[in-house]
């Protein structure tokens, strides 16, 4: 086994921690003490084995951090169905307000109508760009709106008493969340195939839809970037076989302002305040997932919400939170991501009904445009005008190059790589959405670099292979991160660290 | 055209590329009948405008920094570093995602590492993933993993009645597209020996919180070697900030910690996002849910981190991986990473410290006072931050004369959760109440209780 070489990384906190050091942020304590009940303390002797750092340790350490990992304010990150769009500065202004920062969620209504002004608005314009009767803000990202929702179709099965409803239709395009929250709702899952123009595949639907399809989980556009042409079609088929159809808004950017999926008679949806209505995705969360739902479901979906209390003589009569009537009961502690509802709400109210609506045509814009540029050097999985995102097959002829390669060699050309080998079925995917906050020269510039790339493929493979060149690590070895799991610091080198030192 | 950068002649451009005269050709597969909607939404504001509105809505609300606050049952005000909020707020972090690709993410990978081996130290576990949405969503993710690791075989999970009203409520959500059964809800709070008389051979786990909601530290000597013999698993719901000072749940034989993190350099921002800590023993992690970060090396032999055990999560294993989820709440666990690092063990000792001195005194002050009834003071049943005490009228309208009267606002109303607790308003006091602020809220309560 060659031993590990630290040189070049940052080292972590427990690597630079001396005992003893630390910032004192505290104020003496000014009450009297009372005795601690020593039975239950740590033992004196006894380190936890946490940090001693000072607080430059700690500012420059994180410093390094930050300087080591891609960003959308650092460069063009097109990584498909993540729409990594621009992240408003004004919404971190705002969500840092002492009232919407500092509020405690026991609150009483009456001392807290500005979250729940601002709830209750949020909700009812999502109501509007979705086309449902209800929404609510729970679910804390998509794949809780996806469990939320299919526990909701559960209950309304089992009100209705039709029990024997217990496959939920996913197409083989789907994300992985659709058949994992499937599982957790107690549902089985059915895949059903793609058709060769990336639709899903009708005859393949009209034969699984009978009375044991509870509904089909349709994201739309799809993860090829192709918008469901049939897809008054399939929901009829659903509906037909008495099924419901859940909507996975996850591609939502592409239709704000274009489609209303309630119009086009989805059940239920999830949107993704932190891909369409640009609230910042923190490196792997927090997200928000709230949830639409038509007439048939809306008295299922989690709670509390917000109602504006009715009075005829008050102009601004006030606002309380209520849950509905037949709810299937609370996802988490409280009413979701409230800090992610107020970037949206500042997303939403910056842009308007028309703002939206061009944000959708944008999006759509750069992600043909780009497509275009890259025809003829890149396979397409499907030749025909896209939505908001494309896939391509990262494959060169004459070359031995793969996806995985083409994408770790755009880090060295400044741009973090599309979603790769997603979705699953198309050979060596690289799926990419630019987003319609990015320029001409931006799109550009990733085009002249994937060109530069496809020759280099064919010329020079091995950089290509070898790459990324340019980061602070290379290739990771992620079969011996899976082998010889190193999960946490060693706690004996914690503290033999800290006493050392 | 708020962030949108295209010049009219490079959208000509860009269009006359695609061979379409308008953006709109672009949208021919959708059905004519329903596309383009007329939307009715407010006109937009402009970013000065946007910013006055924001300031005027959060302007409607009590909080924490208006009024003195002693409420907590969940969400507790703690101090914040100004460290915290200096990293998180770095745009390298904040606009990135899911570190998909390793070389270009290390920063997140490291901070991730660093945070899952600093909650190790702090509960005594094996590891820890990279978090879940909240404490809520990580018990009842736990208590999922004790039914898979059962393979349908134990169908039961006992249920402290003194863990948090709404953690319960969802892991009850989480839990009714399943066979399972929660059992133990409807014991008194506070008395483990009923929870135990539930254990049989069909449940998987026994769940409590410690300190419980009530904020007494359980009586835990003998439990885990009770629930271990019935072949249960033992999960803990621990307050991040009390293991600090107190016994980790590790020493008393947990199989399973989770936490909400809130307490770690999270503001309450109403509830969310917050963050939920999830620590457990290696046995299990192949069943644990959630992403993780492990440490590799590159080709020339340099560390680095990458997500790992990829086998059990959804975008590999579909619908048999052991959790849906995807986006958890990363932001927020650097947050409790840059925290933990800034405090440090003697900062977080201090801040348990001042947590039990200062409730305790409060306690001790509102103790004896005529009308006021309160029960700390029983040798058997220590606590940590919070108490409660029985007042002679609704706790809500207790609360609504402390908050106009006297800028407070009071304490979680035990009554609307468990019965036969009426009138009892659950009190909780951190380092950020000062004597002063105390004095005043007893002074305050005496009065409006007379």
């Amino acid at each position: 086994m060659p031993e590990i070489d630290n040189r070049n990384s940052e080292k972590t906190v427990y690597e630079l921690s001396a005992v003893g050091r630390g910032t004192n942020l505290m104020p003496e304590c000014d009450v009297p003490k009372t005795e601690l009940p020593g039975v239950l303390l740590r033992k004196d002797t006894e380190t936890i084995g946490l940090p001693g750092l000072s607080e430059l340790d700690v500012v420059r350490h994180f410093v390094h951090l930050s300087q080591r990992n891609f960003s959308i304010d650092g460069g063009f990150y097109p990584l498909g169905s993540c729409t990594m769009k621009y992240n408003p500065k004004i919404s971190e202004t705002c969500a840092r307000f002492e009232g919407f920062a500092q509020s405690h969620p026991l609150q009483p209504d009456e001392t807290v109508q500005g979250n729940l002004k601002l709830m209750y608005d949020l909700q009812e314009w999502l109501k509007e760009i979705g086309g449902f009767a209800a929404v609510s803000l729970q679910p804390t990202a998509g794949a809780q709106g996806e469990l939320t929702a299919l526990l909701m179709m559960r209950a309304f099965f089992r009100n209705c008493g039709e029990t024997g409803r217990t496959q939920i239709l996913i197409p083989d395009s789907a994300h992985g969340t659709n058949p994992a929250s499937t599982t957790m709702a107690g549902f089985e899952s059915l895949e059903i195939p793609s058709d060769k123009h990336g639709n899903l595949d009708l005859a393949a639907l009209n034969a699984a839809c009978d009375d044991t399809v509870a509904g089909l989980m349709l994201t739309n556009p799809n993860t090829l970037g192709l918008f469901e042409r049939d897809i008054e079609t399939i929901v009829r088929c659903v509906h037909d076989c008495g099924g419901l159809v859940y909507g996975d808004g996850a591609n939502m950017n592409a239709l704000a302002g274009v489609v209303r999926p309630g119009d086009l008679g989805i059940d239920v949806m999830h949107y993704n305040l932190h891909k369409t209505f640009g609230t910042p995705h923190g490196g792997g969360g927090p997200g928000s997932g709230p949830l639409g739902a038509g007439d048939k479901l809306a008295a299922y979906l989690p709670g509390p919400m917000v109602r504006r209390i009715d009075n005829a003589e008050k102009p601004d009569p006030g606002y309380m939170l209520f849950t509905p009537e037949k709810t299937i009961g609370r996802m988490n502690s409280y009413f979701g991501s409230f800090g992610v509802f107020v970037r949206a709400y500042a997303y939403i109210l910056q842009h308007g009904a028309e703002g939206l609506k061009q944000n959708a045509l944008h999006a759509v814009l750069n992600a043909n445009y780009l497509r275009e540029k890259l025809r003829g050097i890149y396979p397409l999985s499907h030749d025909r005008t896209c939505m908001h995102e494309f896939v391509l097959q990262g494959k060169i002829d004459g070359s031995s190059v793969r996806a995985v390669d083409i994408s770790k060699r755009l880090l060295d050309y400044g741009f973090h790589p599309p979603t790769i080998y997603f979705p699953l079925i198309v050979p060596e995917a690289l799926m990419i959405e630019p987003t319609e906050t990015e320029s001409k020269q931006t799109l550009d510039a990733f085009a002249d670099a994937m060109k530069a790339i496809a020759l280099e493929a064919v010329d020079h493979s091995e950089t290509l292979h070898s790459a990324p060149h340019t980061t602070p690590v290379g290739r990771l070895d992620e079969v011996r991160a899976a082998r010889q799991l190193k999960l946490r610091e060693d706690d004996r080198k914690v503290k033999d660290n800290l006493n050392k030192a | 055209m708020n962030f949108l950068p295209h010049t009219e002649t490079e959208r000509r451009e860009m269009l006359s590329t695609l061979g379409v005269s308008q953006l709109e050709a672009l949208f021919a597969d959708i059905p004519e009948h329903v596309r383009f909607p007329d939307l009715t939404l407010p006109s937009p504001l402009s970013q000065m405008e946007l910013e006055a509105h924001l300031s005027k809505l959060a302007g409607r609300n009590a909080n924490a920094s208006s009024h003195e606050c002693f409420l907590g049952a969940g969400a507790y005000h703690h101090y914040v570093p100004a460290t915290v909020d200096y990293v998180i707020r770095r745009g390298e972090f904040f606009t990135a995602y899911t570190p998909y690709q390793p070389e270009a993410s290390q920063g997140m990978l490291q901070a991730m590492f660093e945070y899952q081996s600093m909650i190790c130290q702090l509960t005594g576990m094996d590891l820890a993933n990279a978090s879940h949405y909240d404490g809520a969503t990580a018990l009842a993710e736990a208590v999922r993993m004790a039914l898979d690791l059962a393979s349908g075989n134990r169908q039961k999970v006992v249920l402290s009645p003194a863990i948090n009203p709404h953690y319960r409520e969802t892991v009850r959500t989480y839990l009714c597209g399943s066979e399972a059964s929660l059992v133990g809800e409807d014991t008194a709070p506070g008395k483990l020996d009923s929870l135990l008389s539930q254990l049989d051979d069909l449940v998987a786990a026994l769940v409590i919180q410690n300190p419980n909601f009530l904020g007494q530290f359980e009586n835990i000597s003998g439990l885990a070697e009770k629930v271990h013999q019935a072949g249960a698993l033992l999960i803990v719901v621990a307050d991040p900030i009390a293991l600090g000072l107190f016994q980790s749940p590790d020493s008393y034989g947990a199989d399973v910690v989770i936490a909400d993190g809130q307490p770690l350099g999270i503001p309450l921002s109403f509830g969310g996002p917050s963050l939920g800590i999830f620590a457990t023993r290696m046995a299990y992690v192949r069943h644990m849910p959630g992403r993780v970060v492990g440490e590799t090396v590159d080709q020339a032999g340099r560390r680095g981190y990458v997500l790992t055990l990829a086998a059990r999560e959804q975008h590999i294993r579909r619908a048999r991986a052991t959790s849906n989820i995807c986006t958890n709440s990363g932001l927020m666990a650097l947050a409790a990473a840059t925290y933990l690092a800034t405090v440090g063990e003697s900062g977080l000792r201090k801040v348990a410290e001042l947590c039990f001195h200062k409730s305790h005194y409060a306690a001790q002050q509102l103790a004896g006072k005529a009308g006021l009834n309160i029960n700390t003071h029983a040798p058997d049943q220590p606590f940590f931050k919070e108490f409660y005490v029985q007042l002679p009228r609704p706790v809500d309208e207790v609360n609504r004369i402390l908050r106009e009267e006297y800028g407070i606002i009071g304490g979680f109303d035990l009554g609307a959760c468990y019965p036969g607790f009426e009138r009892q308003m659950l009190i909780a006091v951190t380092e950020m109440n000062t004597k002063a602020a105390i004095d005043r809220l007893v002074d305050a309560l005496v009065t409006v209780t007379r």
